[in-house]
Formats: structure tokens, sequence, C-alpha cells
């Protein structure tokens, strides 16, 4: 390990210097298909950070004897049985929001987030920063998620958490929800959005 | 005019760097040189400017939209009258019902357009650009009279921003506004957009016109065909058939200007005339619509219904005329080759009839097919670009 490990910007950079979404933009898939309400993009996030946290730390002790030329085969093990177990629990404890989900637990996998971290980041360091660095970059990406899902659920179903927000009479007097925003292209308008405000206030991350 | 040139060249000097209003130059910029040809000339090398610039060339397609305006708005009072059950159709009671059943539109959508180039102008420091003024009428035209304003505005504030804005302004945009809102308002508002509620009005307005009743509907000739089950007679909303005359003139439902394609006749002559828009991609969208109609009447089958229309009946209804001498033909989102515009423009016809014809979702296919040739016209130059550099690298081994 060349340079030091500093614990606390591991957990905070990728909230938002490095966001993993905004700025390496990474896992959009999984933000334009689960971002239509807010729950489901909840859960979603709380999933990724679970899946990511624990493989990250498995890793990150299997580090020293997994063989280089295999390494993408064992980390796509221990994800997919971290993926098993968080699919189970929800199909248990949360039924209707895992039938809403449907695929996109399972497709964790395949998240390009999870992967990059463990290559980049717990094949070469200590389990603890792999830790942080797995719930910081699970929760840098379940920000930008519920902001996502904030927006697409109040413009394009009026509610929220599945409670009536924009009030009765708004309707009354001819407002309609904007059907566009419960399609998946203007997810990516608001993560454009999102990358746009993001980008004004760190003049730095402009290209 | 000479008063007003006056006055213009008077409070010039405050608007100058150093001026009282120096803030508001760019506005000032955009009304004088609105109203009058800029004077200014080259001042190094060798360059001729005539008075041809890109503000003249948007009056011209303005005024060449202004007898689909004229047109609309008598329909839009004949459809009122008929769906009430007149028998006597007054010409100025008609027309003015449409004038303003339309205005509150064009006003809308120019307030807001014109609104967000000005602030985006005056914050980047930029002259005001005018691509908006063909666009602010294109929109009211290419909408359903009773389109709630408000939705207008949210889908004019949204491709203004989205569609071109972000890309850099006019001229850099990679898709038709005026269809971008259009598209917006399609998939964000379906039931305000299509069906066979919105495309007649429905209320009088100022004592002209009549109240209709609010079971009432009308379909659009294309959503009647959509919703029917082998060959159909189109009706009119009184229930008479209607003819080929009625489709050419454009006396039937649908939305505001694209009806008469007698008036989007006149409007392509003027452009062509004038040489603004491209006679290619004119014809050729007409030639791919002929053929995709040719082909779909020929394979005829009850489960696209809309595939019995004839040729004619498919180039005369909806907003296919329309699309072809005044969406496909927008310089900037066109192809720009010789051969690509032939190309795009063929795509064009072929897959707004397809769409028509095969996609029971969408009983109208212009809008989409434009979008979808825009997004794909810099490939088909960047192909003819490298195929006329293949050729000519031939030449130089042989």
């Amino acid at each position: 390990m060349a340079e030091k490990i500093n614990n606390r910007s591991v957990l905070f950079n990728p909230l938002s210097k490095n966001n993993p979404v905004v700025v390496q933009v990474l896992g959009i898939c999984s933000v334009l298909a689960v971002t239509a309400k807010l729950e489901p993009a909840i859960v979603m996030g709380m999933s990724v950070i679970a899946v990511l946290a624990f493989s990250n730390v498995i890793i990150s002790l299997l580090r020293n004897t997994i063989p280089t030329n295999i390494r993408i085969i064992v980390q796509l093990v221990v994800v997919a049985g971290l993926v098993v177990i968080v699919s189970q629990l929800l199909q248990a404890f949360a039924y209707d929001v895992s039938k809403q989900l449907s695929v996109f637990i399972g497709l964790i996998i395949t998240n390009c987030i999870l992967m990059g971290r463990l290559e980049a980041f717990a094949m070469a360091n200590r389990p603890w920063p792999s830790f942080l660095d797995g719930i910081g970059n699970g929760i840098g990406y379940t920000i930008i998620l519920v902001i996502v899902g904030f927006f697409r659920e109040l413009l394009g179903s009026g509610t929220l958490l599945g409670y009536q927000v924009v009030p009765q009479w708004c309707y009354d007097h001819g407002y309609v929800n904007n059907g566009l925003m419960i399609l998946p292209p203007m997810a990516l308008v608001v993560v454009a959005c999102i990358i746009w405000v993001h980008r004004s206030y760190n003049k730095d991350l402009q290209e | 005019m000479k008063a007003l040139k006056k006055y213009l060249d008077k409070v010039k000097p405050q608007f100058e760097p150093g001026g009282k209003y120096h803030a508001f130059r760019s506005v000032f910029d955009g009304f004088e040189t609105f109203l009058f040809t800029p004077n200014e000339t080259s001042k190094s090398g060798v360059h001729i400017h005539d008075s041809r610039d890109s503000k003249r060339t948007m009056i011209i397609v303005v005024l060449a939209l202004m007898p689909c305006l004229l047109m609309g708005m008598y329909n839009a009072g004949y459809q009122n009258w008929l769906a009430a059950g007149q028998t006597e159709f007054p010409f100025w009671q008609l027309m003015a019902y449409g004038f303003l059943s339309i205005l509150p539109a064009i006003v809308v959508t120019y307030v807001v357009g014109l609104g967000i180039e000005f602030i985006v102008a005056q914050w980047r420091g930029e002259e005001i650009q005018e691509g908006f003024l063909v666009t602010g009428i294109l929109i009211p035209l290419i909408c359903p009279i009773e389109t709630p304003l408000w939705m207008l505005a949210v889908a004019t504030a949204f491709s203004v921003i989205f569609a071109k804005e972000v890309f850099g302004g006019t001229g850099f945009n990679i898709v038709n506004i005026a269809l971008i809102t259009r598209a917006f308002l399609f998939f964000a508002y379906p039931a305000s957009m299509s069906g066979d509620m919105v495309f007649i009005g429905r209320g009088s307005i100022l004592g002209l016109g009549f109240n209709l009743p609010d079971t009432f509907t009308g379909a659009t000739p294309l959503g009647q065909i959509a919703t029917a089950t082998g060959a159909t007679e189109i009706v009119n909303i009184a229930g008479q058939p209607t003819t080929l005359w009625d489709m050419f003139l454009g006396l039937i439902p649908g939305s505001f200007g694209e009806t008469s394609t007698l008036c989007i006749f006149i409007g392509g002559f003027i452009l062509l005339v004038t040489g603004i828009a491209s006679w290619r991609i004119m014809l050729s969208v007409f030639a791919g619509g002929i053929v995709m109609s040719l082909i779909a009447h020929w394979a005829a089958t009850p489960t696209y219904p809309a595939s019995y229309l004839t040729v004619w009946e498919q180039l005369c209804l909806g907003g296919f005329a329309f699309a072809a001498v005044f969406m496909a033909t927008d310089p900037v989102t066109a192809a720009r080759t010789t051969t690509g515009k032939y190309i795009y423009g063929f795509l064009v016809g072929v897959i707004a009839i397809l769409i028509r014809n095969y996609n029971s979702g969408y009983p109208e296919g212009a809008m989409l097919a434009v979008l979808l040739m825009n997004v794909f016209a810099p490939l088909i130059d960047y192909c003819v670009v490298q195929a006329n550099i293949n050729r000519r690298l031939k030449r130089i081994k042989a």
C-alpha cells in the first residue's frame, strides 16, 4: 500500500466529489429502471449499500489469496451470494417492494459500481477502509437514486412514498401528472440536471 | 419607420459599452436587427454580406406559415359550428372564433420561448438568437386546439432549454425544437394530446361559437381509422362521409395548422421560390410516403386498418404534408449533403407511413419519423462523405 488511506475521505468523498453516479457515471441503468417511485429507489439504494459494503469486506479479506487470473470470477461469486441473500430477505419482509424491483435486485451483480469498487479498492486495501468505501459509494449512489426518485414520483404521480402530495384542487383546476416522468428518458434528463447543478458548484470537476 | 429608426439611433449609445443600459445590450440589439437590416460591413479580408441574414430567412418561413394559420382559424370555427349542428357558416365569425382560440397559444409560446432566449442571451452576454421566431409559430400550429396553455408553456420551456440551449442555442440543436415540444406533450399528457376530445374547439369564446356538451367527441380521420376494424369509411363530426377534397382543403378535425394540404403547398411554394427549403428533401419525403403507401395498400389487411387508405388519402391526412414541407426541411436538423438529403427525406416519408399503418399505439407517425431521422442525419452525412472520399481515393490509386 503505497499511499496512506484516509478513512474519512474514503467514506465521504464518494458522497459528492467522487460520486459514483454523477461523477464516474456508473450504474446509470439501475437509476433509470428503479426510480419511477421513491420507495423502490430507497430500497434499491439500501440493498446496494449492504451488498457493496459486505462484498468489499469479503474481497478485501480474501485479496491476498485470490489468484489474479480468476479474480473476476471470485468477485462475482461473492457478489452473487450476497445478492441472493438480499433478494431472499426482501421477499420475506418486503414482498411488495421486491415485486416492484423484480429483476433489478438480481441485476445488482452487473452494477458497474460493484465491480469498479471491488477491482479498484477492495483488491488493494484492508477490510476496514474497504467497508467504509463500500458504505460511502453505496450512500453516494442512494442519494442520487432518492433525488431522482423524488422528482419522478412527485411530478409523474403526484405522490411521495405512495402518499398524495399534490392537493386535489390542483387536479380540479386542470393540473395533470406528467406521464413522461414515469418513462425512463426523463430519468436521464433528471440525472443530467443533477450533474449540471453539481458541476456548477464544483468548478474543479468541469472538463 | 423613419421616426422609429431615428429613435433607435438616438438611444443606441446608451446600450454601447459604457452606456447606461449596457446590461441590456443584447435585448436592444435583438430588437434593432429585427426591425432593420443591420448595416454592418466586414472590417477585414474579402467578405460579401448581403442583407439576407437569418432573421430575414426566419420571417419568410413565418410568412409561408400564414396560409396554414389562416386556414387553421377558419377550420377551427368550421368544426365548432359543424359540431353544434349549424348549417350556415358565416366566414368572419368562423375566422374570429379561430383567431381567438389560437391567439392565447401563440402568445404563450412566444412569451415563454422568447423569454428563455432573452434570459440566456443576457446571461451569456451574446446576441439574442432568432431561431424561436419560427418555432414559436410552429408549436401552436402542430398542437390540438384544446391543448391547455400551461401544458404548452411547460413543454415549450422544456424543449427550448433541453433541446436547444444546452446544446448551444440556435443552429446547434440536433433535433427539431417544435417537434420536441409536441413529443413532450404527447408522451407527458397523452389524454390532452390525442384521442377524440381535443381536436375541436369545445367552448364559445367572447360569445362566438357554441358550447359543446361534455360528452361530445370528434375523432380525427386517422383517429377513427386507428380504432376501426378493417376497411372503414371516414366520416366528419356531423356523420357525413369525408371526401378526398375535404382532406385536401383541410376541413377535417386535426392539429390546428396541419389539416390543409392546399395551404401547406402554398407555404411550400413560397419556401421553394425563395430558396429557403430544400426541394430535394420535400420531393424525397413525398416519394418515400408514396412508395410506402403503395406497399401498405397492396398488402392491406384488416389487422392494420390504416393500410386500406389510398395513396392520396395517406398524403393528405394527419401531419404528413406539414412535416414534409416545414419540419423535415429544417436546415439545422436535416442532412446537409445532396445525396444525404435524398436518403434522409425518403426515410422520413417511409417511416412516417410505416408507423401510421403498422403501430396501433400511434395513429400518426410523422412527428416520430422526423425526430428519428433528425438523430440519424449526421450519420447519413458521414456515410455520404466517406463514400465520396473512398471513391476519389480509388481514382488516385488506379
